[in-house]
């Protein structure tokens, strides 16, 4: 028998700290500070909390780091822990809480995330893959450059599809007062943008940020009880993990994002066509640009028809990353997508959305290996 | 630099020495016929899958019943990128350079690099032939267009 948890779970508050670079700070200073914000944006006390589910710092792993954080805040959770799928785990952990809350092993959650890798190391992003140094295969966005060219040759799409949505987070980020990077690009910008590694430019990758950013999950029923002010119900997830390597890929220009979107689809029962506002996973532009694709807003080989002229930007059929996203607001892998998200079905967003009734987020890990799907409500 | 010009310090270079593989009891075999001209890969004797890089059990049928085959040498182009930043001071006077996936014809797929002027004028699909090479003193497989 199947359960169906759409709209039984809500987002009960969101809480972050300054985007950028945070010199000094260690990760769970971080983590603590965007819970202190999260607790209170929810107007709950922290001693409600009885569920910690904290994804590790990229940069640096730490075992046991989900105690760690635990204590920084003297909790003693019923549930606890670090999932590790990359950056799909804050979508993995807040719908991990939902089911746990809904099984009984637990009332409030918090999910939360921290690292530093612009003031501390950023050599996780830079190391070589494998056992390929000896050929110079270096570098996480080596290997999305990698997909982006077969999806170029394959399905011919054009550089200016990725210019596209490069220049739309921009856009938004340029009016987000917290995001990292607040300049505008214009495609024809993008386009004279010397080769990093072809087919990217700088300007095709993500920030490297500082940051934290926790979200409490709880029961809609809960947040009523609690006199919650906003909460935001969560109406669909679903999950899919492509696991192989990039070079042993069978299909380097699809993803299992497509299995993660029908059940998320099919659990809130809703279509691509429902959404009205999206936070898609932009680490490099590929990505957002075949999540697209595999969740149907477009047919696979017709993204660039979809995202060209604005459709993507704020006023468009689809604004996307409305608060900047992985290129403009902030590097951090994922939370952020989950928190403006909110702020659009809250109506409280700096660029929001008229009228927004339905939010898509993706969030996805490693080199598009794993996915994880989140549709929000009101 | 900030520091000033009569200084005597003399000049550190980098490290150019690249992290070499990590070489087991199962990948030892692949390491040793590269280093003699040979391209080989896994070849399952219970299901007949085509493998690498090399592990201790087929990845489809998980048996362990397997043995090195030698490869025809004949790949298509899966895809290409080219590095204008060197991530490693190994690579700082060879920019650009170009990293490849290839296949196999008989199904592998595997890291490379393409022997060619301009990558650029490379094409997804494309059919190459394996050349034998070296690196830091091991053998490795790189590819020319066929």
């Amino acid at each position: 028998m199947t359960i169906n948890h759409s709209g039984k779970a809500v987002i009960a508050g969101i809480g972050s700290t300054k985007f950028g670079g945070l010199p000094g700070r260690t990760t769970v200073s971080m983590n603590v500070e965007a819970i202190r914000k999260a607790l209170k944006d929810a107007g709950i006390e922290k001693d409600a909390v009885d569920a910690l589910f904290v994804k590790c710092p990229t940069s640096k792993f730490e075992l046991m780091y989900g105690q760690k954080v635990a204590e920084a805040i003297a909790l003693q959770p019923k549930i606890g822990g670090v999932w590790d799928s990359g950056g799909s785990s804050n979508v993995m952990m807040i719908a991990t809480a939902v089911m746990a809350i809904e099984a009984g092993q637990c009332d409030i959650a918090v999910v939360t995330f921290a690292d530093n890798p612009k003031t501390g190391s950023a050599a996780s992003y830079n190391r070589p893959r494998g056992d390929d140094a000896l050929y110079g295969w270096f570098a996480t966005l080596s290997s999305y450059a990698m997909i982006a060219r077969r999806h170029m040759g394959q399905l011919g799409t054009p550089r200016e599809a990725l210019g596209a949505v490069a220049v739309a987070a921009r856009k938004h980020g340029a009016e987000n007062p917290n995001a990292q990077l607040r300049k505008a690009l214009t495609l024809d910008e993008y386009m004279g943008l010397p080769m990093m590694v072809a087919p990217f430019c700088r300007d095709d990758c993500t920030l490297v940020s500082d940051g934290a950013a926790a979200v409490v999950v709880m029961s809609a029923r809960r947040a009523s009880e609690l006199g919650v002010k906003q909460p935001v119900p969560i109406l669909g997830f679903g999950f899919g993990q492509t696991s192989w390597e990039v070079a042993q890929r069978p299909d380097m220009t699809s993803t299992q994002a497509k299995i993660a979107a029908e059940t998320a689809f099919r659990m809130a029962g809703l279509k691509p066509k429902d959404m009205d506002v999206a936070q898609i996973y932009d680490c490099f532009t590929i990505t957002a640009l075949m999540t697209l694709e595999d969740y149907g807003f477009a047919k696979k080989g017709q993204i660039a028809d979809f995202v060209k002229g604005g459709n993507i930007e704020i006023g468009g059929e689809l604004p996307m990353n409305t608060s900047g996203g992985l290129l403009s607001e902030t590097g951090m892998p994922g939370m952020q997508l989950v928190q403006e998200g909110v702020r659009q079905m809250r109506g409280d967003a700096t660029l929001q959305v008229k009228n927004a009734k339905h939010c898509i987020i993706s969030n996805q890990g490693g080199v598009m290996h794993t996915h994880a799907t989140l549709i929000l409500g009101q | 630099m900030n520091a000033p010009a009569t200084a005597k310090t003399p000049e550190k270079k980098p490290d150019t020495t690249l992290p070499g593989p990590e070489i087991t009891p199962a990948t030892q075999p692949y390491w040793d016929a590269l280093r003699e001209g040979r391209l080989t890969y896994q070849h399952c004797h219970h299901c007949k899958n085509n493998w690498l890089p090399a592990r201790g059990e087929c990845p489809k049928c998980l048996e362990a019943d397997w043995s090195w085959q030698p490869a025809s040498g004949k790949a298509r182009l899966i895809s290409w990128v080219v590095f204008h930043r060197a991530f490693h001071p190994a690579f700082a006077d060879r920019l650009p350079y170009n990293v490849a996936v290839v296949e196999l014809a008989e199904g592998p797929r595997m890291i490379t690099n393409v022997i060619i002027d301009d990558p650029e004028t490379l094409v997804i699909d494309q059919p190459l032939t394996f050349v034998p090479a070296q690196e830091q003193g091991y053998g490795i497989a790189r590819f020319k267009p066929a």
